[in-house]
């Protein structure tokens, strides 16, 4: 179970607003990176944060370039999840890829306020907002994505199993 | 099992679902909504995603790449290195290159150096840049990724990809004078939104399509992951196998759409109705005609980036600059996509146009586009743009403004000093 406070924005964060690329483009540091998180809207953003904050936004959530820095200034900046009506598609594949979680629920933007308390449930998919204690239903994510879930991201995946989610050979 | 011949005589089956059923294990048929592992014919990365990308690699442990002649690290987006953190970035990547005897290119922009040296239709090219959808142009199945799974990718030589559904977009009808490939994607993305294909396949259609020439398909293809899609493919045709025999490549599958196929939306355009379009600022989701956005002075006019920036590109900016100047207190900046292209352009003896008008002719980058150097916005400062993208502070300060256009959109802006009509100048 995670538990933090909703930071919302609105439809279509794009990359560019989540890191800049003159930022991005000059370090390989995910805490250099973590400095510029939502850098467009709020400059002040990663101070304002606390450690397993969430973001929750409308539509397009991560639309435009493929960088995964965006993820991943998000990650290291203390971000535990992030919550959107809808994601883009790179954006999203660069979640699981780098162990960022998110979730899709539609109308999350208008169940929940800025500064709501908010408990995720990883394991069934559920954001409960504790401030109108309504419980919310994500999409359920299923196959290589959840291994992705489960195991943070690619590269941890890869060191414990020396093996790709879809070249791990079953269990009997 | 299917053999590769059964599915691509399917007549049930889209681009997409032919393209990814031929290069998966097996060739099972794959269908809109699978999840299926890809093999990859080429994959690439360039300066600001591979270095994290090669980070990603090593911290997995790997030691080898699956094929080192099928990978391609390009040095692109800020080229040469603009300070001292890109150059030390650009070492790491000439240093992993040179460990891993894989392929390197600076100073031509990936897409359009994957297009003029690699692509070939059927081939499945993955690009941790968003624009490498610009290969559907001739027919590849070409999407992005990020770095970490390009890294998975060099291990591997696989990915795991969600097949797509289809949009079957019908172009219909002659381009009026001084509308252009630019001004339909962007009219087209103004209609559906930023996210109106996302996840989606593109499969590109119609009478204007014949009439389209490659570098204008590349523009359509590059510009239209802007609305999300994964892929946007046109058919292979006489324009494009003229085009495979110029370069002298072979098509890996010459992939036809079945006719029965599902699409899960169809869109026309009456492109005959069309006019320049100026998009933005800030979003691609509000697509004016030229005339509404007349008022708006300019500082800068960027003619640039894979999006819009090859040979008939410079050739519609050479005819409007031509024995004009660019307007007193405006900078016009030019940046061909490909070192092909800026040789061409000296041949024609469009940059003497370019220069002598007082614009500014500078080597192949992504530059300004993404707004690392040549051509850097400052605070409240306006620009008008060929490249793809208008986001808040993406070509700089983040109280500058971008609106987007087709190049002659922006050399007639150039010229007058507010966002200008191209019709009157062609």
């Amino acid at each position: 179970m995670l538990r933090g406070k909703a930071w919302v924005f609105k439809d279509c964060v794009n990359t560019d607003i989540i890191i800049p690329f003159r930022f991005k483009s000059r370090t390989n540091d995910p805490y250099e990176m973590a400095k510029y998180a939502m850098y467009g809207l709020d400059q002040d953003f990663p101070k304002k944060i606390s450690k397993g904050d969430f973001i929750v936004a409308g539509r397009n959530f991560g639309g435009g370039s493929s960088r995964e820095q965006a993820p991943v200034a998000l990650k290291y900046a203390g971000i535990a999840a992030v919550v959107a009506e809808s994601f883009a598609r790179i954006f999203y594949r660069n979640c699981f890829a780098i162990g960022l979680p998110i979730l899709e629920i539609p109308d999350v933007t208008k169940r929940v306020a800025q500064g709501d308390e908010l408990l995720i449930d990883l394991d069934n998919f559920t954001v409960q907002n504790l401030k109108t204690k309504e419980t919310m239903s994500a999409k359920r994510i299923t196959g290589y994505l959840q291994h992705l879930l489960k195991e943070e991201g690619f590269i941890n995946y890869y060191k414990k199993h020396k093996s790709f989610p879809w070249t791990t050979p079953k269990p009997p | 099992m299917s053999s590769a011949s059964t599915i691509l005589k399917n007549d049930g089956l889209t681009f997409a679902e032919k393209a990814i059923s031929l290069n998966s294990d097996g060739e099972k048929i794959h269908r809109a909504g699978d999840i299926a592992v890809v093999n990859i014919d080429w994959a690439f990365a360039q300066d600001s995603s591979g270095p994290l990308a090669i980070k990603s690699f090593e911290e997995m442990g790997i030691d080898k790449l699956w094929d080192p002649s099928r990978v391609l690290l390009v040095i692109d987006h800020t080229y040469p290195a603009a300070d001292e953190k890109v150059a030390n970035l650009h070492s790491m990547i000439r240093k992993f290159v040179s460990k891993h005897g894989c392929r390197i290119e600076e100073g031509n922009i990936s897409h359009q150096y994957v297009l003029e040296n690699i692509a070939a239709p059927g081939m499945i090219i993955f690009g941790a840049d968003s624009h490498t959808t610009q290969a559907g142009c001739i027919g590849a199945f070409a999407t992005g990724v990020g770095s970490t799974e390009m890294a998975i990718i060099w291990a591997s030589g696989q990915i795991w990809v969600q097949v797509p559904e289809t949009i079957k977009i019908k172009l219909e009808g002659r381009l009026p004078k001084g509308v252009f490939a630019r001004d339909i994607i962007l009219h087209y993305i103004g209609e559906v939104g930023e996210d109106g294909a996302n996840y989606k396949s593109i499969e590109w259609y119609g009478d204007t399509v014949k009439e389209l020439t490659i570098d204008s398909r590349a523009c359509i293809s590059n510009a239209s992951m802007e609305s999300g899609c994964k892929t946007s493919v046109f058919p292979i045709d006489e324009v494009a196998r003229r085009f495979l025999k110029e370069v002298d490549r072979e098509p890996k599958y010459v992939i036809e759409p079945g006719d029965r196929s599902e699409y899960a939306d169809e869109h026309m355009i009456e492109c005959e109705k069309l006019q320049p379009v100026v998009t933005g600022p800030d979003t691609l989701e509000t697509a004016h005609a030229v005339e509404e956005m007349s008022n708006i002075v300019i500082d800068e006019a960027f003619i640039g980036s894979s999006t819009n920036c090859r040979i008939e590109d410079l050739e519609v900016t050479a005819r409007i600059l031509k024995g004009r100047s660019i307007h007193s207190g405006t900078r016009c900046i030019i940046t061909p996509a490909s070192k092909k292209i800026y040789k061409e352009a000296i041949n024609r003896g469009y940059v003497d146009i370019f220069l002598d008008s007082g614009a500014v002719f500078t080597n192949v980058t992504c530059g300004a586009c993404v707004g690392t150097h040549l051509g850097v916005l400052g605070d409240g400062e306006v620009a008008i743009s060929s490249s793809s993208r208008n986001y808040i502070g993406r070509m700089g300060a983040l109280t500058a403004k971008a609106y987007l256009a087709s190049p002659a959109t922006v050399a007639a802006s150039a010229v007058e000093g507010r966002v200008a009509d191209p019709r009157r100048y062609l």
